[in-house]
Parts: structure tokens; sequence; C-alpha cells
């Protein structure tokens, strides 16, 4: 078997093309670091490929664009940056009121407020609890290489159709900035019919559709919220998560994104000294691993939440295992860049209990 | 035996150590190895110093950020004094003593390579070839991939535009490789 052809990308050109393999048809952007090679590689490679790319007025103005474009039933995307999704949210929570299968990606930077443009994880609250009003949730990957970013993205586009639903791929600066071999790919037997059965292209031949998230007549508001919540529930099947020397380990690191791949540089170091780390790494943040972290905690497995926020996930994790044990948390500053070495001694004092 | 390396390297904006950068985990990948690159991308670009961080290895990379690198190629004074503290006991470092006085490299601490790059590459014709006569230096230095295979990645990220230049570099890259062999370790 030959080796496959590798091409070398940064993530947010990984993103970009994992979009392209996926068949998007539209995409909406406005500036802002650290996602602009998104823009800036689709301004020229979408029209390439028979798409539109549209450089948006602002963030609010792209969001809704997208709105409009996955209303008609074609794949489409925006991206932004932490400060850049705040303002996208409206939109957001009108597309999962409504059930528009609207892709997003957000390349996160250090908050709040406009922060600095270097990574952080401080969004996880925003992406997996809802930036925006109301009760819904979006299916939120985060890409943890720059392959996963291709494969994600790929991914986001097809659940998204899957659900009709919004679909969120999380990655922050670190991975939408480092290169890494990819191994582009195209999927296969896209179904032709795709959103045809709901999509707005005209009502020719076929009585009006209307889609909105408005719902005011007596019970039809709750019959909404019971629809999507069963819909949610049923994308409890999407979760993933990466495992690492799990199985004898005594204590469990958890981390997402880039600071799982650090910290897996870190337990790999702790395990050629014979200390007994493992690594769970959630690939979905919404479905959450919850089962697969109590399954662990059931075994009398200690946990250690590692992100670089001040505190987020490390409440899902608690709230999996609550029932057998406890998290502790070790925060890497939003503002400092993160390394393997940062993590060693908290997960060493986390060993030892 | 496994393969791991990692490098910082880093110099003033415009003296190409990111295109190095590139150019090492190029051929690191064209060798059928796992790399990872990242660059600064940050206001420091426009002018200041630049540094990127690049890891080789057959095994799968975990962090693709280093904090303390087995070696590096140092570009100018103000990247020395950044991260010679930072290098790994031990470690190798290519130190371009065109810019920067060798006696100021830690030589009992790590190896030092004291490579007058900028003059070489003025002999060469091209004094803006003097990254690659850097990253000949370093890949001889260090061993972590052959010459050769760095030479043969100057395709990648050359443009097509510029190709004619790609027999010049790898001059270039060659007469990095022959000073270390000549000259040694710096001591």
């Amino acid at each position: 078997m030959s080796t496959p052809k590798r091409i070398f990308v940064k993530g947010n050109e990984a993103i970009s093309r994992g979009a392209l393999a996926a068949g998007m048809r539209c995409f909406f952007g406005y500036p802002i670091t650290p996602q602009n090679d998104i823009p800036e590689f689709l301004s020229q490679a979408l029209p390439e490929a028979g798409g539109e790319f549209v450089q948006a007025e602002s963030e609010v103005a792209a969001a809704n664009m997208l709105m409009g474009a996955a209303a008609c039933g074609i794949r489409a995307m925006t991206s932004s940056s932490s400060p850049g999704m705040s303002l996208k949210q409206e939109a957001i929570s009108y597309m999962a009121g409504s059930e528009i299968p609207g892709v997003i990606v957000n390349v996160s930077r250090g908050g709040p407020g406009l922060g600095d443009i270097g990574p952080s994880q401080g969004d996880y609250f925003q992406s997996v609890k809802g930036g925006g009003h109301g009760d819904y949730k979006l299916l939120v990957l985060a890409p943890g290489t720059v392959q996963e970013a291709y494969d994600l993205t790929i991914k986001a586009f097809d659940l998204a159709f899957k659900y009709r639903n919004p679909v969120l791929v999380l990655a922050d600066a670190i991975i939408g900035q480092m290169k890494e071999p990819v191994v582009p790919w195209v999927p296969e037997n896209r179904d032709p019919a795709e959103g045809q059965d709901w999509g707005l292209q005209g009502a020719v031949n076929r009585p009006p559709r209307l889609i909105k998230s408005l719902f005011l007549d007596d019970g039809a508001l709750a019959g909404q919220n019971l629809k999507l919540q069963a819909k949610y529930q049923a994308m409890q099947a999407e979760v993933d998560q990466e495992l690492f020397l799990t199985e004898d380990a005594e204590l469990i690191v958890v981390a997402f994104g880039s600071i799982g791949r650090i910290a897996k540089s870190t337990v790999r170091k702790l395990r050629a000294q014979g200390k007994k780390v493992g690594l769970v790494r959630p690939i979905t943040l919404f479905p959450f691993p919850s089962d697969v972290l109590l399954g662990l905690a059931k075994q009398g497995k200690r946990f250690l939440t590692i992100e670089h926020n001040m505190g987020q996930m490390v409440e899902d994790v608690r709230l999996a295992i609550r029932t057998v044990a406890d998290s502790a948390f070790h925060a890497q500053l939003p503002g400092n860049l993160p390394t393997p070495d940062d993590f060693e001694e908290p997960i060493l004092k986390a060993l030892e209990g | 035996m496994s393969i791991y390396q990692d490098a910082i390297i880093a110099g003033f904006g415009g003296q190409g150590v990111m295109l190095i950068g590139n150019l090492l985990a190029y051929a690191g990948m064209d060798a059928g190895l796992n790399v990872t690159y990242i660059p600064v991308y940050g206001p420091e670009m426009r002018g200041g110093t630049a540094n990127c961080t690049v890891v080789v290895s057959d095994d799968v990379i975990g962090s693709p950020i280093i904090r303390s690198p087995v070696s590096l190629i140092i570009m100018n004074g103000p990247s020395l004094d950044k991260f010679q503290p930072q290098l790994q006991d031990g470690g190798v470092m290519i130190l371009n003593s065109s810019l920067i006085d060798p006696a100021k490299a830690d030589k009992d601490r790590v190896k030092v390579y004291a490579v007058p790059v900028n003059e070489i590459a003025d002999g060469l014709g091209n004094a803006r070839m003097a990254n690659m006569v850097a990253i000949g230096a370093y890949v001889q230095a260090t061993g972590v991939l052959p010459v050769k295979q760095v030479q043969d990645s100057l395709g990648s990220v050359i443009s097509a535009h510029y190709s004619h230049m790609i027999p010049k570099n790898a001059a270039a890259i060659q007469a990095g490789a022959d000073y270390v062999i000549a000259n040694g370790q710096y001591k």
C-alpha cells in the first residue's frame, strides 16, 4: 500500500479545505485574528470551486447570511474568533430555534472582551451552554490536530444536515495557526436530495414552506421545545473522545483541543517515569463523553481537568462523575502560551492525591 | 531507535526564520516523519523578533509548543538573550556569528556551532540566503535529517516564480553544512 499524499497546512487552511471537500457552497466571513486565514483562503478557493464567498459588513451580517443560505437547504459556513463569536450569537439562537443546519467555526482567542490574539479555551461555556438565548444546543466538535480540523469540518456538515441543527467547530489559535501534515479526502455518496424536503428553494409545484423560530399559538412553543430536546437527546449517539493509556491509569487527565494534545506530551513523559497517568480528550464537547468518564470513575480512578481558561469544562467533568468522584482543576492562564512543562507539577500533585 | 527533535528558530523579521522553519518541517514530512510547525504571528512579525517552533518525530507529536527545546537556530542578539536560557543542557545551538559575539554563548552547558551565515551567504553572492546557510549548518550539526533531504524539499517552500533560485539556495544549504564539517563545535 502506498503512503497517501500528505499536504502541509495550517489548521485554518485545513478547516477551509475540509469545508470545500464537504461540498460547502457559501461562506460568509468577516476579518478577525486568529481565524483570518479561513476567509483569505476561501476568498479564492471557493469561487474557483463554483461557490459564493461574501465578506460581510459585520459578524452579525455574516451570521444572518449563513442563516439565510442554510435555510435554502445548502451547505454554508461562517467563521470567526471569540469577540466576533459573541456578535453571532443572536443568529445562532435563531438557527437552532428554526432548525437551520449552518456550520460555524470559532478559532478562539483570549478574553474576556478583546482579550488578546493568542490561544485560549475561554469560549467553552459559550459554545456548549448556549451563547445565545433560549433552550438550545449546538453540536460542538473540538479538533486536537490539523488532520482532525479537516475531518471534523467535513463531519460538521454531515451532522448539521442529519439533525437539522447548527454545528460549531471549536478550535483555538494553536490549532488554527500550527501546521501539520494532512491527508486530504473527499466524502463519497452524499445524498443528492439533501435539504430538498424542507429547504426554501421556491415553492414551484408544491405547497409553500415556512421556517421560523416564532411560535405564538397556544402550546406551539412547548411542542417545539419538546421536539428540540428529543433531538438533543438523539445527538448523544454522536459522542466521541480519544482515550490514551487510561486502562491502568490511577489519574485521568481530562483536556480538550490543543490542551489535550499538549497534555498528552506530559502524560507520555510521566509514563516513561512509571507514573500511572492517562488522558481523556473529549472530541465532541456537546454531546459530552459523560458516560466514559463515569465508567472510569467507577473503576476508582482520580481526575484532573486541565483547560486554557479559568475553569469551564471542569463543571461538566464534575457533573459526569459526581456520584462517585470529583475532579481537581488546573488553569492554564489565558494570555500564557501552554507547554507540556506547565502541566507536569499539577499532574504529579493530583496523582499524589 | 526513535527519532525526536524540536527546534526554536529565531531572528529579526525579514531574516527568513519562518521560511527555514517551514523548510525543515517539509523535509521531515517528505522523509515520512510526523512534523509540526507553529509560528508566532502577533505584532512582533511587523519588524521585531520573529520565531517559530518545529518538531520532527517518528512518533505521534503531542505538543507543537516547546518551553525547553533540544535545539536552537539563533539569527540575532535579542533571540540569544531570550532563548539560550531555555535550551536544554547539552542541546545544540546554531549561532549567527556574523551578528552575535560567540563568546556570549554558554558553551560549557550547550553545544554551540558559531557560523558566520551572513558572510557565507555574501560569499555566495546573495546575503539574503543567510537563513539557508543556517539551516544547512543545523541539519549537519544535529543529523536530524540528511542535508540532501532538506535541499530536495526547497521546491515546497519556494514559489514556482522563484524556482530558478532553488540551485543557489541548495548551494547555500551545502555551504552551511560544509562549514560545520570543517570547523566543528565552538569551544
